[in-house]
């Protein structure tokens, strides 16, 4: 049996006297998909981060499909390849057109050609429903669609795992569904998810595990049903109920 | 003699002027090389010294800071002085056209990377991020996703203080440099006559006008619908 994609243990973390992460110990399974819940401030995106080390844990380990991060030895830009990350502000490249988002780093980083990743990064587009936006710019387009052009710009790059730190909750009520929409079939073709978010409708129906984190540490989890309808902590009650007051 | 007579006669007198001609050209060459000399040097170390910055080594920094803050507020003119009269108690002699050249380029540089800098800063954080989560170096971040957003709000800032600079090559004629301002007055003091004056007036604007037009077409190039 193949080992955990993300295999996350003892994390810490501070940020000078204060501590966010308490020791988080987080596996994600090839292909699951993992839903992280909590308050604000509980150390959600500070642990999506030091998953692919944009934040430097301050102990513990974390390995990636087989590849320690935290070596120093291990080639950090390569190992962040497989490693999607989809973030609450979009953060497209505003210069550049939507493919020149999902090409830049098939150039740069996985060193194909100019046509290779222009065709990889039309073919990443038409997945994502935006094959017809590939010459716009992300002034040009809505928030659904400089979302799902974000989302096209990691997984062009085929990563083993993709991290989403709030992906819809910049984006008006209307346009929620088709970032979810492409989520899901995302998931459907396979691909390894670890998701902050609070869309509990979906992770409801798309996520196999449920993670609930207070105070930077994980409090419980489970399947979406168990969390949701029957949390063992108070801490976790107390705050599904007061999201599904929303 | 009417007025507008008694006007030409005096501020735009053909004779004088084309006897001073000749200097006043050579005093236009003299401008463009110092100009085109102060502006690559002046600019390539600011943004070299923005780029060095960025690299966030504190006592290089605090370093960079020094030097920026000191030629900031400094007036070049009292720059070019203390190098030209200052050089040679060191035993290195530069010529007035050195020192101008050295003074004003300082002087550039350091205005020009506080501009950069300010640029570069200004680049959202989750630019940074979303680029090196894609596996993007520090440097490939740097020149293909932060510094293209930076040279955009650069643009403005860094004509006008570069305009301003350039123009300051007249300062030259302190320490007896032959650009066009020193020419002219040369020349109007050997012809009893401001004629000069206003063909170096005249030269300052074919020189710096296309600039001016230049950086406004640079402008609206950079330009991106956010
Ligand atoms: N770079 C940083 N420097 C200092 N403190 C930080 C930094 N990043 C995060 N923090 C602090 O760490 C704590 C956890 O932040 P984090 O962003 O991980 O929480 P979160 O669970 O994602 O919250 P939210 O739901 O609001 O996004 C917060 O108190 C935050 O202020
Ligand atoms: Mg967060």
């Amino acid at each position: 049996m193949n080992g955990p994609i993300v295999d996350a243990r003892g994390l810490h973390k501070h940020f000078g006297a204060l501590h966010v992460l308490k020791g988080v110990d987080l596996r994600v399974a090839e292909r699951e998909l993992v839903f992280v819940i909590g308050p604000s401030g509980s150390g959600k995106s500070t642990l999506l981060r030091c998953l692919n080390r944009l934040e430097e844990p301050s102990s513990g380990s974390v390995v990636v499909d087989g590849i320690d991060m935290l070596d120093p030895r291990t080639d950090i830009n390569h190992a962040r390849q497989r490693i999607g990350m989809v973030f609450q502000s979009f953060n497209l490249y505003p210069h550049m057109t939507a493919l020149g988002n999902v090409t830049l780093a098939l150039r740069k980083v996985a060193g194909k050609s100019r046509a290779q990743a222009e065709a990889l990064g039309r073919a990443a587009l038409e997945r994502v429903g935006l094959a017809d936006r590939a010459e716009h710019t992300p002034g040009q387009l809505s928030g659904g669609q400089q979302q799902r052009v974000a989302i096209a710009r990691s997984i062009a790059l085929e990563p083993r795992v993709m991290l989403f730190d709030e992906p819809t909750s910049a984006l008006d009520p209307e346009l929620v569904g088709s970032v979810l929409e492409v989520m899901r079939s995302l998931r459907e073709s396979g691909m390894t998810m670890l998701v902050v978010s609070h869309e509990m409708g979906f992770a409801r129906n798309a996520a196999d595990r449920v993670v609930f984190m207070d105070e930077g540490a994980i409090v419980e989890e489970g399947p979406p049903a168990a969390i949701f309808e029957t949390p063992a902590h108070e801490r976790t009650r107390a705050f599904i109920s007061q999201i599904q007051r929303h | 003699m009417s007025s507008w007579g008694r006007f030409a006669e005096t501020f735009l007198n053909t004779k004088v002027m084309l006897k001073y001609l000749p200097d006043i050209l050579s005093g236009v060459v003299v401008t463009i090389e110092l100009a085109l000399l102060i502006v690559v040097t002046g600019i390539g170390a600011g943004l070299t010294l923005a780029l060095l910055r960025s690299l966030g080594v504190r006592p290089l920094n605090w370093l960079i800071i020094v030097i920026v803050d000191l030629f900031r507020s400094l007036p070049p003119l009292v720059v070019i002085v203390l190098i030209y009269f200052g050089l040679p108690s060191v035993n290195i002699s530069a010529s007035g056209f050195v020192s101008t050249w050295l003074s004003l380029a300082f002087v550039l540089m350091a205005f020009s990377e506080e501009i950069f800098w300010a640029g570069i800063t200004s680049v959202a954080k989750g630019q940074w991020e979303a680029a090196r989560s894609t596996g993007l170096s520090f440097g490939q971040t740097l020149m293909n996703v932060v510094l293209p957003q930076a040279f955009r709000l650069t643009i403005p800032p860094l004509t006008n203080r570069t305009i301003a600079i350039t123009k300051g090559t007249a300062l030259g004629t302190v320490v007896a440099v032959t650009e066009i301002l020193g020419q002219a007055s040369s020349a109007m003091s050997n012809s009893y006559n401001p004629s000069p004056l206003m063909m170096g007036a005249a030269a300052y604007l074919v020189l710096f006008f296309p600039v001016v037009v230049a950086a406004r077409w640079v402008e609206t190039r950079f330009a991106w619908k956010r």
